[in-house]
């Protein structure tokens, strides 16, 4: 079933939720909706599973508009951030409900449950309340729920978003098993980057209600298309440039060639601390920097580099890279920008 | 997002911050550690207070109402007039208790279900009659059934009776008690949210259906605590009650008002055996009650449970 959203809005006391928003999910796609907290995204969300009324625009469903029907004509399964069991039900009557509901036979109904604990793998638990298993457990009985009627869309809300970080990732991956197996349209909200760029074969980032890039998670990463969305995704050092000759923009002793800016303006450079080469011998285009502070992170080291006069970037360096006196701080290094992206500033 | 003066700006705000240990701040806990004869004298005192006022007068209620002996007590109330009178509070709770459940629910599910205009003037005159005196409360329906009184001269020429008769009784004691259910149902259903409903209705419940199968089994111990609060305090209303119902012998009479009628006539110990009845109410609805108290605190934690860690 695809989706298909339409100029649709809806305001909170005149402040703008979603605002004119469109676009277009084609069946068996798995689409991340990504944003900051209050950018309209779980809204949105809600409004296309029919939890909340939009105030204009329309919402398809498999071709058909359902912008007026209740959602519970609207066949769309709905997976909550605090996962909404039903805390006097087991879990088998959790995943049962919606097909009691619809007054599906009941061997038929003892067989899909069945079915459906083996595809989340909670077998063995079927007669566990919800408080008696742990939040990814119930997690998964939720996505059970969801998809026991067969829905034609499953949506979920920040789905992973109360557990903590070694459950999420599990889960994630899981998710993406879920999905090859089911083929189920699947749109889920978060505000994880990570989550988004790992699961989703396609990102809608929203901002402030609109949507400001859709593209796949590369594109996504490799070419934001706006300052907001290049400021969002990953980690980003951003400075303040001048276009000082044609084609040349600087910052300090950093030049950046750009194209298409007169002389004069002023640009927002965005580049990723991994795109900052860091090297002990002087080359060609690098530039002299001084370690001020080194952090381990784990698989690399993190480096607060000073470029003269106040003027810090942050690099990303592999731990085993060759630093003079071991990244000892106000060791002299050499740096470049492998890959920055420029914005005028508005 | 804006850079100053060239400071590095990266997407992860926390970079070469200060690090705070957990420690550093709070994490003593307070131990109440005081002199034992404090706390001997703190717990005798409410000990005692509550064996003065509350545990003396209850059993004396019993020691006078069995004062005469069994038969003399049993005698007492199962006089005509005393059977009438409990006929008529037994009708009256009859009618009020499953009126004031259905408004409780009612009321209760729409202010924590959902948001609409007007949300807050409802939740507040829900408790007018908690501060309201139930003398106060009987006179507005003399005031309005009354042969003065608004409606009373046109429901008196269709020969409908109100004032001194069954169904002022039924009124000012719904009035009184109506708040009880609601009381205690809107802080539960307001705890739990409407996550469950939600969940049910994508899933293609209708509102019976919803109510039924996830809202009721979630409040259903703070249901029957309000009912039980709601059935004792119908049954032993007295000055609303006392008002509008005239003290008809064998016909208007309550409970409350038949003994008092009998304490008046200083036949002490048919008044207490009556008021036993009341007494031993009122020892069944807290057993109910305390019974109730601990599964509505279940009630309450579900959703704790539910979202260990969330919120």
């Amino acid at each position: 079933m695809s989706i298909e959203v339409v100029r649709l809005s809806r305001r909170f006391d005149r402040t703008p939720a979603v605002d004119g928003v469109s676009f277009r999910i084609a069946t068996g796609e798995l689409v991340a909706l990504l944003g900051p907290s209050g950018s309209g995204k779980s809204t949105l969300l809600r409004m296309i599973a029919g939890l909340e009324p939009p105030d204009a625009g329309d919402i398809r469903l498999a071709g058909k508009n359902v912008t007026g029907e209740s959602p519970r004509e609207r066949n769309v399964g709905f997976v909550f951030q605090h996962y909404a069991l039903f805390s006097h039900q087991t879990v088998a009557e959790n995943i049962a409900f919606g097909l009691n509901v619809r007054k599906v036979p009941k061997d038929e109904i003892r067989r899909r449950v069945t079915e459906l604990l083996n595809l989340v793998q909670l077998k063995g638990l079927e007669n566990r309340y919800p408080s008696q298993i742990s939040g990814g457990q119930r997690q998964r009985v939720a996505v059970a729920r969801a998809l026991a009627p067969r829905p034609g869309v499953l949506l979920l809300d920040e789905p992973f978003g109360a557990l903590d970080a070694k459950v999420r990732e599990d889960l994630r991956r899981w998710i993406l098993e879920l999905h090859e197996l089911t083929r189920v349209t699947t749109l889920f909200v978060t505000h994880d980057q990570h989550e988004a760029l790992e699961i989703a074969h396609r990102i809608l980032v929203m901002n402030r209600g609109r949507i400001e890039q859709e593209g796949t998670p590369r594109e996504i990463f490799d070419d934001p298309a706006t300052p907001f969305v290049a400021g969002f995704i990953g980690e980003n050092n951003l400075i303040r440039a001048d276009v000082t000759e044609p084609h040349v923009a600087r910052w300090g002793p950093l030049r950046f060639a750009v194209n298409g800016h007169p002389t004069g303006r002023a640009l927002r450079v965005y580049f990723r601390p991994n795109d900052v080469s860091v090297s002990a011998s002087e080359g060609a285009g690098l530039v002299r920097a001084s370690i001020v502070k080194t952090r381990f992170r784990g698989p690399s080291l993190e480096l607060l580099l000073r470029l003269g006069e106040d003027r810090h970037i942050v690099s990303h360096v592999p731990r085993d890279v060759a630093l003079p006196e071991g990244g000892a701080n106000e060791s002299v290094v050499y740096v470049g920008i492998r890959a920055f992206h420029a914005y005028e500033e508005s | 997002m804006i850079a100053n003066a060239g400071n590095p700006l990266t997407g992860d705000p926390v970079v070469f911050m200060p690090e705070i240990s957990p420690g550093a701040i709070g994490g003593r806990g307070v131990k109440l550690t005081e002199p034992w004869i404090v706390r001997a004298g703190v717990i005798g005192f409410s000990a005692a207070f509550m064996l003065v006022f509350v545990c003396v007068p209850l059993t004396l209620v019993f020691v006078k109402a069995f004062e005469k002996g069994a038969s003399a007590y049993v005698a007492a109330i199962t006089e005509p007039d005393a059977l009438a009178a409990v006929r008529l509070t037994l009708l009256t709770a009859g009618i009020v208790v499953p009126c004031n459940t259905l408004f409780g629910l009612a009321a209760s599910w729409a202010i924590a279900k959902f948001s609409f205009r007007g949300k807050s003037v409802l939740t507040t005159v829900i408790d007018l009659p908690f501060t309201v005196s139930p003398v106060i409360a009987g006179m507005v329906f003399v005031l309005l059934f009354g042969i003065q009184g608004w409606l009373g001269t046109w429901l008196d020429a269709r020969n409908v009776h109100i004032l001194f008769a069954p169904a002022g009784i039924i009124l000012a004691t719904m009035f009184v008690t109506f708040p009880f259910v609601a009381r205690e149902l809107i802080p539960v259903m307001q705890k739990q949210g409407t996550d469950e409903e939600q969940a049910a209705v994508v899933l293609g419940a209708g509102l019976w259906r919803t109510f039924a199968d996830v809202t009721f089994p979630n409040i259903k111990w703070a249901l029957l605590y309000g009912v039980i609060l709601c059935n004792a305090r119908a049954m032993g209303e007295f000055g609303a009650v006392s008002v509008v119902s005239g003290h008809i012998r064998g016909a208007t009479n309550t409970i409350p008002l038949h003994a008092e009628i009998l304490y008046n006539e200083y036949r002490m110990n048919a008044a207490f055996a009556v008021a036993s009845l009341l007494a031993f109410l009122a020892v069944i609805t807290l057993v109910i009650k305390k019974f109730a108290e601990v599964k509505v605190k279940d009630e309450l934690a579900v959703r704790g449970n539910h979202t260990a860690g969330g919120r």
